[in-house]
């Protein structure tokens, strides 16, 4: 069946069935303003769902105490999609056709972001995803934004960070060949970093899931590289980095936001000192704003917000913001305000919103030292 | 040339993980003549019964980080794999050979005990659940008379093999979650330099703790008197009955030697690479399986021969190759086996008796 043509017509048909028996839901006016939430909350990369909703349900209880939204109080609707592309769609499909919510916050990773995007598309629902910085997914339509940066800017950052800061001019990559996330930041990294004349000394790969990297580590080795990027996911980093030492190679090792997990210091322990990741924001970092976020989270949680609780946050934000320049809680009259945000200061940064519907804002990058992360400068685009 | 034999050592660590798990394949074919596919489960439930007895209170307060502590975790692990592996003989495969009554209220107690886990989550509602699943089951078995088929034809216990592997994955994502475990570091670790090769101390310590391992089992095998019953079991079964041997006990004994062995393979392999999960034993339980084929299934030298060689073969194909080769180079290899020898490369020729 042909969604767009059908579209208007379910549509309606939705809202005359559900919004009659519904009573005062999502569209109605002066009741509740619904938003839909979808996320990993179980599955392998629980702890980035879990994160997120943290995230989004403190920005919903500030703005509830400072009166809503259009004077109007805000719930969300939470979905888990355990991790899996089809089950996204599924319940993003239930989010906008039953419960009708008025935007939808999710997904963290590109995959499960890129499965729903076309859904809340057809359906003329904005949706803002906190975290997947995967190129493709706003592509996907006008209706679907983003609120961190994407992965050709996180290339950049570390090879201007690898060549400035640290002045290397020989580093080897270790890249995860099944994963289009770290493909990608491997491909942006060579590129920039052969620009300001360094020297790929060697490319070598693995597969999610692998555990032994000896082979690969040992062919590294014998190019007496100066640093190793490895822009994978932060399981298979630890145990390289475990590995790496055992081997004798010393060099730190770089990466991206893909390294950012309480687990990541739980696998790799000593071995990741000295280690360098592009991240979207650092709890060190002295500005008021992230210092007020930080110490309300953790008050709340228990735990140190990692960045992609700060992107969930962010994300809500923004979409409150939008509803209220928008003056309206139709999905079209949101999608058009979103698109004109600028300047809005969020948690992990100052963010605007470009013209394909991506965040322009800083990375910065954090060292691991003794079991800690360390701020170590923010590189602007 | 130090890299080529650093990629040797790398090989010969990795090697030794499979040759581990590719003894028990062995053992329990060159006994009963069947592929125990649940095998490779086993040594997964191994590495999760390590991490839960190193994460034990007991083992963390007393022993702390101790060659010691290494020890009891890992005859701990090896003693619940063994009961593990006589569960499974007793209800999946012995019943398809002699008479084994409470097998309907065994599974059905362990569905019950599913359903009353996913309803409520409790021990109360888990104890009951089993409770009625054992009860069903004994009603069934002693009133309506519904017993398992004896003389299952190969195919079918081949088929229960897959049937009781895909329980254990399953089940254990259930039980121990879906997500990655970090396996604790008991034994400190720290590179060791020789010469210009430097290898892991830990995976000194498992080469030597496999190697010690493979010597005491052909010990049991070849000069102990169950190691006879063994070897006379898998030389003819029915003739060894009429001799006296309790086949079904040494049957049972095997699966108890070559879980064990399993399970000390799950704890040797998640010290070198501490992630853990409930589907870790796929991947290289099909590779052991090759190494068995590799070496000649049946044969105990061999399997360890079998490892060592898919090891070399994938640390060369990565480290010369491709990563993405790693995981076709095994199979490449059970191809090409199984098209100029097929016996193996210890196997002796076997005539099928008609």
């Amino acid at each position: 069946m042909n969604y767009r043509r059908w579209a208007p017509a379910l549509t309606i048909l939705g809202t005359l069935t559900l919004g009659s028996c519904g009573g005062d839901q999502g569209a109605a006016e002066g009741g509740e303003i619904l938003i839909g939430e979808y996320g990993s909350l179980t599955g392998t990369t629980a702890t980035f769902g879990i994160s997120t909703r943290n995230g989004i349900d403190m920005a919903i209880d500030e703005v509830n105490a400072a009166g809503g939204v259009l004077g109007r109080q805000v719930r969300v609707i939470v979905e888990d999609d355990q991790g899996r592309p089809e089950e996204a769609q599924t319940v993003v499909t239930k989010l906008i056709t039953s419960d009708q919510v008025v935007a939808v916050l999710g997904e963290v990773a590109s995959s499960r972001t890129l499965a729903a995007a076309p859904i809340a598309q057809q359906y003329g629902i904005p949706m803002i995803t906190p975290s997947s910085t995967n190129p493709a997914v706003t592509q996907v339509g006008d209706y679907i934004f983003r609120v961190c940066f994407i992965d050709p800017f996180q290339g950049l950052v570390m090879a201007t960070f690898a060549t400035r800061s640290l002045g290397l001019t020989r580093v080897a990559i270790l890249r995860d060949i099944r994963n289009d996330y770290s493909v990608g930041l491997a491909d942006v990294f060579v590129e920039n970093f052969q620009a300001m004349g360094g020297t790929i000394v060697i490319d070598q790969s693995y597969s999610e899931g692998d555990t032994d990297f000896s082979a690969q580590l040992t062919a590294i080795r014998a190019e007496n590289p100066e640093a190793i990027f490895v822009p994978g996911y932060y399981t298979e980093v630890g145990l390289i980095a475990r590995q790496a030492r055992s081997l004798g190679l010393t060099v730190p090792l770089l990466g991206g936001d893909g390294w950012d997990s309480p687990s990541l210091i739980e696998i790799g322990g000593e071995a990741l000192d000295g280690s360098y990741f592009s991240n979207h924001y650092s709890v060190q970092d002295p500005s008021p704003a992230i210092q007020a976020f930080v110490s309300a989270y953790q008050a709340r949680f228990g735990e140190t917000p990692d960045a992609l609780a700060g992107l969930g946050y962010d994300a809500a934000m923004i979409l409150f913001d939008a509803i209220r320049r928008a003056g309206s809680t139709e999905g079209a009259a949101i999608r058009d305000a979103l698109a004109q945000t600028a300047d809005f200061a969020g948690v992990t940064g100052t963010i605007t919103l470009d013209e394909n519907r991506n965040a322009i804002k800083p990375a910065v990058v954090l060292q691991v030292s003794g079991g800690q992360l360390v701020y170590v400068e923010t590189i602007n685009p | 040339m130090e890299t080529f034999l650093q990629q040797v050592v790398n090989g010969i660590s990795q090697g030794s993980a499979y040759a581990l798990i590719a003894l028990g394949y062995t053992m329990v074919y060159g006994v009963l003549r069947l592929i125990n596919f649940a095998h490779a489960d086993v040594y997964m439930i191994g590495a999760f019964s390590g991490y839960y007895l190193a994460n034990s209170s007991l083992v963390q307060t007393t022993l702390g980080t101790s060659v010691f502590a290494a020890v009891v975790v890992m005859v701990g692990a090896m003693a619940i794999c063994a009961c593990v592996g006589m569960l499974i003989e007793r209800f999946a495969y012995r019943p398809g050979r002699s008479p084994a009554p409470h097998v309907l209220p065994f599974w059905l107690g362990i569905l019950g005990a599913g359903f009353g886990y996913q309803a409520e989550g409790g021990a109360i509602p888990i104890f009951f659940g089993s409770s009625v699943g054992a009860m069903v089951g004994f009603f069934l078995e002693r009133v309506v008379g519904i017993r398992p088929e004896r003389r299952y034809s190969s195919l079918k216990v081949l088929i229960v093999a897959i049937g009781v592997s895909l329980f254990l994955e399953n089940g254990g994502q259930i039980v121990f979650g879906a997500d990655p475990k970090f396996f604790p570091q008991i034994i400190p670790t720290r590179p060791v330099q020789i010469g210009g090769l430097s290898v892991d101390s830990q995976r000194i310590v498992v080469l030597g703790v496999a190697i010690l391992l493979m010597v005491l089992l052909n010990l049991v095998v070849n000069y102990t008197k169950t190691g006879k019953a063994m070897r006379a079991v898998s030389f003819n079964i029915d003739a060894a009955r009429l001799m006296g041997i309790n086949t079904d006990r040494i049957i049972a004994f095997t699966f108890a030697l070559g879980s064990a062995l399993a399970g000390a393979g799950g704890i040797l392999v998640s010290l070198m690479y501490p992630r853990i999960d409930p589907l870790m034993g796929i991947m290289p339980g099909l590779k052991a399986f090759v190494a068995a084929v590799l070496g000649g299934i049946g044969s105990i030298t061999g399997a360890m021969l079998g490892g060592l060689i898919i090891g070399l073969a994938e640390v060369m194909a990565v480290g010369y190759g491709q990563s993405t080769y790693r995981d076709a180079i095994a199979f490449v290899i059970l191809v090409l086996i199984l098209l100029v020898k097929p016996t193996g490369i210890m196997g002796k020729g076997m005539v099928d008796k008609v």
